[in-house]
């Protein structure tokens, strides 16, 4: 994609102003602040369990945003990876590191305060950064959608293969390290 | 064997020696012995076969060149003249006398293998420096000299006397040696050759640009080594060392290497006038004030001491009077006396069990105890209080007739300036020293042998080594005077014969200051019977150097200083009335000393080390703080908390990357 | 669509998982906090590709991949808290401190010997 028409698309976007309300845009934001409200309530909840739970809104609220933009093959593996097997798999960790259920007093460190600091030091820099550089930049949804599983698998298995092979690698070695890690340390003894 | 081998073969036996000793000393005891008396006795045949071929001809000379030195050259140079020759033979045959002594003597000591090595050495080192014909080989001696006499004074080392005394020597010794060696480069960039020869011809043709800095530098060197007043300090103290020791180097030898410089080198001293009146006032000092000190002095070794001071007063007074015979010839006499007197004292010492004339004093029959000893010391007292026909007699004759020849204008050799000034302290400063040191012998005798009071403890008789080297000094000592008419045709061909006057006056002045002595004696012999004094070694049994340690040790202890002892039976306290306390402390130099030189030294010393803790020492310590703190404070920041690490990377990383952000827009 | 929207989203979540990281005491909920991170970055990826139409959809490839990365780094690192809290007894994080100078709790203090007496076994 060349300068020309990066330019070209400004253009033609121009009229929108810079706080125009399409329907899309309305529906983003609102679901945004969900997320990010549910990511909020996720590191700040003194009950673990729950943490997890809004844990699921947020990713969740993701899942819808990818939607949003279009990304839908990503938006369902967002759902049934993330949604289905790692929060499933976090739960479990939860339980059999016997967290306790209900609020616990000590959920937070205490350097939280410098935590929060960084956070917000990292945010203003980043938010300010982000806007300053993209602030007459939008996206164009028409079209044929960018991110329908046809066009995923087109790409995936057409220009990323082998990528995609040694990803499976990884996983493979990641399930097998996970195994040894977790197996009783009874039988390493024996 | 030609001549010049056999000198060369006269130092180096010893040498090699020393060196057998120190290697095999621990693993072989058998063998110490041997190659202890071996080689020194070796040594001192050779010497005598030197002289005898040597014969008092023109001098001898032969060099050779190890290598190139530089400018001015370094030869390993014999020069043998009939001074070089003669003094080889005393020397070889006390340190002969001395080693078969302190075999008898330092029987039972567990150091006897290093402390016979060490003589070894010595010996070398002087036999080296009497033959040598370049300054720069007889600097090497001297030096070696030097670090074995502190070695030896110290053997005793379990005392704190003998240590004290072994720095003292090595410390006021070195003190003369620094302007020494100034002096011998100043008289070699001067001359442009250590070679004595070459000097002495360079200062005949009045080459030499400062003849007097240069004597005087020499003096020093020569004062130190003498034990010339102002540096004579060390010599009482070093008798806390092994009396064998005290006999060959104290006595008979090294002390005698300054006398015995100043003779090889008297051309030098020749051409200044002030050199030479320096001298004789120099020794005028000496000679007065040891005598002295030798009549208040407690210790028989001390007062044997002091006399060498006195005796070596009159070998440079006839330095400074130009005849330099006279000197050599007091020198060979006073050796073999000397060394006599010395190693008779140890006798007495280990028969008595004390070094203390006072307690000797108070014992009955000490001489029949060791009569071997009290004849052949009675023999040398009378040598030393030159009584005729004794060796003593004839050289200090020499010594005062070449005083009163310079005196009464008739030397030749030294500027008409310096003979008059310079003969007549002699002579004066003589006559009154033979009556002094008629005195202080006389009283040595009376107090050791003629003692009133309880018997004197039997231990039997002493080892034939140790008498029988008494018998053999005792033949020179008996009748060296004899050669006074051979020995010129070896030294410059002057007369040593005695003249009339001054033997008339000396004998006279000896005379005298023995009867006044002996009267005092009588009057204050009654009072030391009255009061008990004294004490005496715990193992009269064993080595005699057991003996000695023992009553070097509880000399101060028992009588309160390690000079006199508090006894008004003491002759010498009646005849020198109040300045009796001067002359223990030697009229209080020692503390003149400290209070010119120990103490600014001190606190110097105390003022450095303030500097080196207290400034030097705060920034160094400052530097390892300061680094300290820093890593206290960083250490607190290891807190073992990963978030927190984790959280300070990523701050900053924020203000890295805002930075670079602000950067890269230019704000 | 405005562009600012998601990446500002993105880049809110991504602070708000970082937060997470650092404050959070138990190790699982740490683990939550990452995945929140993950997650902004794949939102990232994902609207700066739709917004450059690239054919070859880097950004969407790069995102499933990441998802599956997560999803072994959780299987990973759900592992190793297990067997930290197995040795350890807990899964706070801040009291993990073998890594401090000196100066360790009594309790880890306590289970430090064991450990050490396992490794010797």
């Amino acid at each position: 994609m060349t300068g020309t028409a990066l330019s070209a698309l400004a253009a033609e976007h121009v009229s929108r102003g810079f706080l125009s309300t399409s329907g899309v845009e309305i529906v983003f934001l609102l679901v945004g602040l969900v997320t990010l409200g549910a990511a909020v309530v996720t590191v700040t909840t003194r009950q673990l369990v729950h943490a997890a739970l809004w844990l699921v809104v947020a990713l969740g609220g993701l899942a819808v945003e990818y939607l949003l933009l279009t990304a839908e093959f990503i938006a369902w593996v967002q759902v049934l990876i993330y949604v289905g097997s790692v929060v499933v798999l976090l739960l479990f960790g939860l339980m059999l590191t016997k967290a306790p259920i209900g609020r616990s007093p000590d959920a937070d460190s205490g350097n939280r305060w410098a935590a929060l600091g960084v956070a917000g030091a990292a945010a203003a820099a980043l938010v300010w950064v982000v806007v300053d550089a993209f602030r007459t930049t939008w996206i164009d949804l028409d079209g044929a959608p960018q991110g329908s599983t046809k066009v995923s698998g087109e790409i995936l298995f057409r220009h990323w293969v082998l990528p995609f092979e040694a990803l499976s690698v990884l996983l493979l070695a990641a399930l097998v390290g996970a195994i040894v890690l977790s197996r009783r340390k009874k039988e390493e003894e024996r | 064997m030609s001549t010049t081998t056999t000198a060369v073969l006269v130092p180096l036996l010893p040498f090699l020696g020393a060196l057998a000793g120190f290697l095999t000393g621990r693993r072989a005891p058998g063998l110490v012995r041997p190659l202890a008396v071996l080689p020194t006795l070796a040594a001192a045949v050779l010497a005598i076969v030197v002289a005898c071929r040597q014969g008092g001809d023109a001098a001898l000379d032969a060099a050779t060149r190890l290598t190139p030195t530089g400018s001015v050259p370094v030869d390993l140079a014999l020069h043998l003249d009939g001074f070089a020759v003669l003094v080889a033979v005393l020397v070889g045959v006390v340190a002969a006398c001395v080693q078969l002594y302190s075999t008898a003597y330092l029987r039972d000591d567990p150091r006897y293998p290093s402390y016979a090595a060490l003589v070894s050495l010595f010996t070398a080192a002087m036999l080296l420096v009497v033959y040598t014909g370049d300054l720069m080989v007889l600097l090497v001696g001297w030096e070696i000299m030097g670090i074995c006499s502190y070695f030896l004074v110290g053997h005793y080392w379990e005392t704190e006397a003998a240590r004290s005394a072994s720095l003292k020597a090595f410390l006021v010794t070195k003190l003369g040696d620094v302007p020494f060696l100034i002096g011998i480069f100043a008289l070699a960039a001067d001359a442009g050759t250590f070679r004595i020869n070459g000097i002495i011809a360079t200062a005949a043709s009045g080459g030499l640009d400062h003849p007097t800095l240069v004597a005087l530098l020499l003096l020093a060197g020569v004062a130190g080594k003498s034990a010339q007043f102002p540096l004579h300090t060390w010599l009482p103290d070093a008798m806390a060392g092994p009396t064998p020791v005290s006999a060959l180097i104290h006595a008979a030898t090294m002390v005698a290497a300054g006398v015995y410089l100043i003779a090889r080198l008297l051309p030098v001293f020749a051409a200044s006038a002030a050199a030479l009146v320096v001298l004789a006032v120099m020794a005028a000092v000496t000679m007065v004030g040891s005598a002295l000190a030798a009549l208040a002095q407690d210790d028989i070794k001390r007062v044997l001491a002091y006399s060498t001071v006195g005796q070596l007063g009159y070998m440079t007074g006839a330095l400074a009077v130009g005849d330099r015979g006279a000197a050599v010839s007091h020198l060979i006499s006073h050796g073999a006396f000397k060394a006599l007197l010395f190693l008779g004292a140890g006798v007495i010492i280990h028969a008595a069990g004390t070094n203390s004339l006072a307690a000797m004093a108070r014992m009955n029959g000490l001489a029949k105890r060791i009569p071997d000893a009290y004849w052949t010391m009675t023999v040398a007292l009378l040598a030393l209080a030159a009584i005729p026909p004794f060796s003593g007699f004839f050289s200090k004759e020499a010594v005062l007739g070449a005083a009163e020849h310079a005196a009464t204008g008739g030397a030749h050799g030294i500027p008409a300036a310096a003979a008059g000034p310079a003969g007549w302290t002699v002579l004066i400063a003589g006559l009154v020293t033979a009556a002094l040191t008629a005195g202080y012998a006389t009283r040595l005798w009376l107090l050791a042998f003629r003692g009133k009071g309880a018997e004197a403890p039997d231990h039997g008789r002493e080892p034939v080594a140790m008498n029988g080297v008494l018998w053999v000094l005792f033949v020179p000592t008996a009748a060296l005077g004899l050669a006074a008419w051979k020995l010129p045709d070896w030294f410059d061909g002057r007369s040593l014969t005695p003249g009339l006057t001054t033997s008339v006056l000396s004998t006279g002045c000896a005379v005298a200051g023995a009867l006044v002595m002996y009267a005092a004696w009588r009057r204050t012999a009654a009072l030391a019977t009255r009061t008990p004094l004294g004490a005496v070694a715990a193992d009269p049994d064993a080595s005699p150097a057991v003996s000695e340690i023992e009553a070097i040790a509880s000399h101060e202890p028992v009588y309160g200083t390690i000079a006199a002892a508090p006894d008004p039976g003491d002759p010498g306290r009646l005849l020198l009335g109040p300045l009796h306390r001067h002359a223990v402390t030697g009229f209080h130099l020692d503390a003149v000393y400290s209070t010119l030189f120990v103490r600014p030294t001190r606190a110097a010393a105390r003022l450095a080390r303030f500097l080196d803790r207290e400034v030097v020492d705060a920034y160094v310590r400052a530097a390892a703080t300061a680094p300290g703190l820093l890593g206290a404070a960083v250490r607190r920041a290891q807190t073992g908390n990963v978030q927190t690490y984790l959280g300070a990377l990523l701050a900053g990383s924020v203000v890295l990357a805002v930075t670079a952000v602000l950067v890269a827009t230019g704000a | 669509m405005h562009l600012v929207y998601p990446a500002v989203l993105a880049a809110l979540l991504f602070c708000v998982g970082l937060y997470g990281v650092l404050a959070r005491r138990n190790a699982i909920l740490v683990l939550m906090s990452v995945e929140l991170m993950l997650n902004a970055v794949n939102l990232n990826l994902v609207a700066f590709d739709v917004w450059l139409r690239d054919t070859l959809h880097a950004g969407q490839a790069l995102t499933l991949f990441t998802i599956a990365i997560a999803a072994a780094e959780i299987g990973i690192g759900l592992a190793i808290v297990l067997q930290v809290h197995r040795n350890r007894g807990t899964a706070d994080v801040d009291r993990l401190r073998d890594l401090a100078e000196d100066a360790p709790d009594p309790d880890t203090d306590h289970e430090h010997r064991e450990e050490k007496a396992e490794a010797a076994a």
